[in-house]
């Protein structure tokens, strides 16, 4: 509302969050600029969505301090609030509730002017692909349908800043590319500024500008995908192509070149463009094998481990399904 | 803290939207009060302290407000479950003040707390006691001001507690002792001195009282004295839930 288009969209000092021994997030220095996708990534555990839950004022931090629209997030919590939209990774959606009740109940609460909002219902549901259930009640929904219905909800309002705290988590391909195109327009039509923590990296690596990889509560590199892969150093290139390594010696493009398996495993910088350079320096090629850096060979460089658990971050969502309809 | 009226009947709308959702709820509360009302009232056939009235329709008052105690603070409680199920995130990174969201919550619990009032009132009426449409526009109304009250009490304690180990300990120690000492079951001044102690320290002595008032015509203490005694209970619980709710997090 009142924020020079020069001031970040989001500034953390120091933030810090505790609980009892364990620090969580340990000392977050961050800005985000307005209008940026930024990825948060990490594997389960490591902190992220402590952190947004800070910057979203649902976390009162233990240290440190940060500033989202301008707003602090201690001291002006009902600022920040006004200016942010965000989608739970655990479903968050009322189940004794049809899903356009959900979105109309939401959109009262976030004072969308009441002529709006039934046709912005009807347009965020016909978006996620739920215009045909809308009057069924959300215990009737899938996983997938829930998380779909949180993400419309997310969005009614129109946010400045939106945060989505993995936003695809247990959806199926085709519901995944539709949710990634929607976060893309939204970038583009309306300047949204996106943060998105992700442990899937070919969702980091296609939506967003930059990359923070989060490790044990800390940011272990930070930058454009590109510039974390070039980091890495380099495309894996496998060679079986009757020469010994030798023969690629000299080229700059060519980081390493070892023996492996009977063939060669080759480094190369932008392999795609390198790559009918180096065949014509094999007399006769058996095999190759080209395998791009990806922010996974990030990952393991920076933090010495692989991502994981792919699977437990799935089934938990479920268990918290199973556990809501149970509440009552 | 500004109140935003529009998200308080946006809270209050998906209350009475999931009460009315939840069927098994509004019968299974009413379980308690009608054994009271018919096992205890009837079956101890014990002695009416007021003349002209039977010991059954003696109680039939307090069993009243004994309906709208459990129900609010119950109601109140829930806010733990909400708090680690996340289905509270929600409203909390909502653009609304904390006092708005106690009013809306407070509100919803309200409600429902007087419509299980009315549904033991109607009950009330056709079997036991017979009133006047005065007396029950008056007990209605009764019914919804003391649940507001219990409401902020429950919805304070709530906000407050992390665990649902606390529920049972509330209703041990706060609920079950409110209801006995409030004099529900017998009268104040037949009682000893430490036992009268207790219930006038007891708010919700001063509901139960005052509902006897409207629905027999007579009561322990001046009709007055128990308005004044409940209002400024009301008051201080809903600024004691708002400062509460100021403090609410989300909890894993």
């Amino acid at each position: 509302m009142d924020m020079s288009s020069s001031a970040p969209a989001i500034e953390t000092a120091g933030l810090t969050k505790r609980f009892g021994d364990l620090t969580a997030v340990d000392r977050i220095d961050l800005s985000i600029r307005e209008g940026e996708v930024f990825a948060l990534l990490g594997p389960n555990g490591a902190g992220k969505t402590t952190f947004i839950s800070m910057l979203c004022t649902l976390v009162r931090p233990s240290a440190g301090t940060a500033r989202v629209a301008g707003r602090d997030i201690v001291s002006e919590g009902l600022a920040v609030r006004r200016n942010i939209g965000i989608v739970f990774q655990e479903p968050s959606v009322d189940d004794l509730l049809t899903g356009r009740e959900n979105l109309q109940l939401h959109s009262m609460l976030y004072g969308v002017p009441r002529r709006e909002i039934p046709g912005r219902i009807d347009r965020m549901l016909a978006t996620v692909g739920l215009g045909e259930r809308a009057d069924d009640r959300v215990r009737a929904y899938s996983g997938g349908m829930r998380r779909r219905l949180e993400i419309a909800r997310g969005l009614i309002h129109e946010p400045r800043i939106l945060f989505l705290d993995e936003p695809t988590l247990g959806l199926d391909p085709a519901s995944r590319q539709a949710v990634w195109g929607y976060i893309r327009d939204l970038r583009r039509r309306a300047g949204t500024t996106i943060i998105l923590t992700t442990h899937y990296m070919e969702e980091a690596d296609s939506l967003s500008e930059r990359v923070a990889i989060i490790d044990r509560g800390r940011i272990v590199e930070l930058g454009t995908p590109d510039e974390l892969k070039r980091k890495v150093g380099g495309d894996l290139v496998r060679l079986r192509c009757g020469v010994g390594p030798e023969a690629f010696s000299g080229l700059d493009y060519v980081k390493e070149a070892v023996r492996e398996d009977g063939g060669l495993r080759l480094t190369v910088a932008d392999a795609p463009r390198h790559l009918k350079a180096l065949l014509d320096r094999c007399p006769e090629v058996e095999e190759v094998q080209v395998r791009r850096v990806t922010l996974e060979d990030v990952f393991l460089k920076f933090t010495g481990r692989q991502m994981r658990d792919e699977e437990g971050g799935a089934d938990s969502i479920f268990q918290r399904i199973a556990v809501s309809h149970n509440r009552r | 803290m500004p109140i935003d009226f529009e998200a308080v009947y946006a809270l209050l709308l998906r209350e009475i939207k999931i009460y009315f959702r939840e069927k098994e709820r509004i019968i299974a509360i009413m379980v308690s009060p009608l054994l009271f009302l018919f096992v205890v009232g009837r079956g101890l056939s014990g002695h009416s302290p007021v003349p002209g009235y039977t010991y059954q329709q003696f109680i039939f008052p307090g069993i009243l407000c004994m309906i709208v105690l459990f129900t609010s603070i119950t109601y109140g409680l829930y806010i733990i479950w909400d708090k680690r199920l996340d289905f509270l995130k929600e409203v909390l990174v909502a653009p609304i003040s904390r006092s708005t969201l106690f009013f809306g919550k407070a509100l919803g619990g309200t409600v429902g707390a007087t419509l299980e009032a009315l549904i033991l009132l109607i009950i009330g009426a056709a079997f036991i006691l017979p009133v006047g449409a005065l007396q029950f526009v008056g007990a209605a109304a009764l019914g919804a001001l003391f649940s507001f009250l219990l409401v902020n009490i429950g919805l304070g304690l709530g906000a407050r507690m992390n665990s649902m180990e606390g529920f049972g300990l509330v209703m041990s120690f706060l609920t079950w002792p409110m209801f006995f000492f409030g004099g529900a079951l017998f009268d104040l001044s037949g009682a000893g001195p430490w036992l009268r102690l207790a219930s006038y320290l007891d708010p919700f002595t001063y509901c139960v009282d005052l509902m006897r008032w409207v629905l027999l015509g007579w009561g322990a203490f001046p009709a007055g004295l128990d308005l004044a005694a409940v209002l400024l209970c009301t008051a201080g619980t809903a600024a004691w839930g708002i400062v509460s709710f100021g403090g609410l997090q989300q909890t894993r």
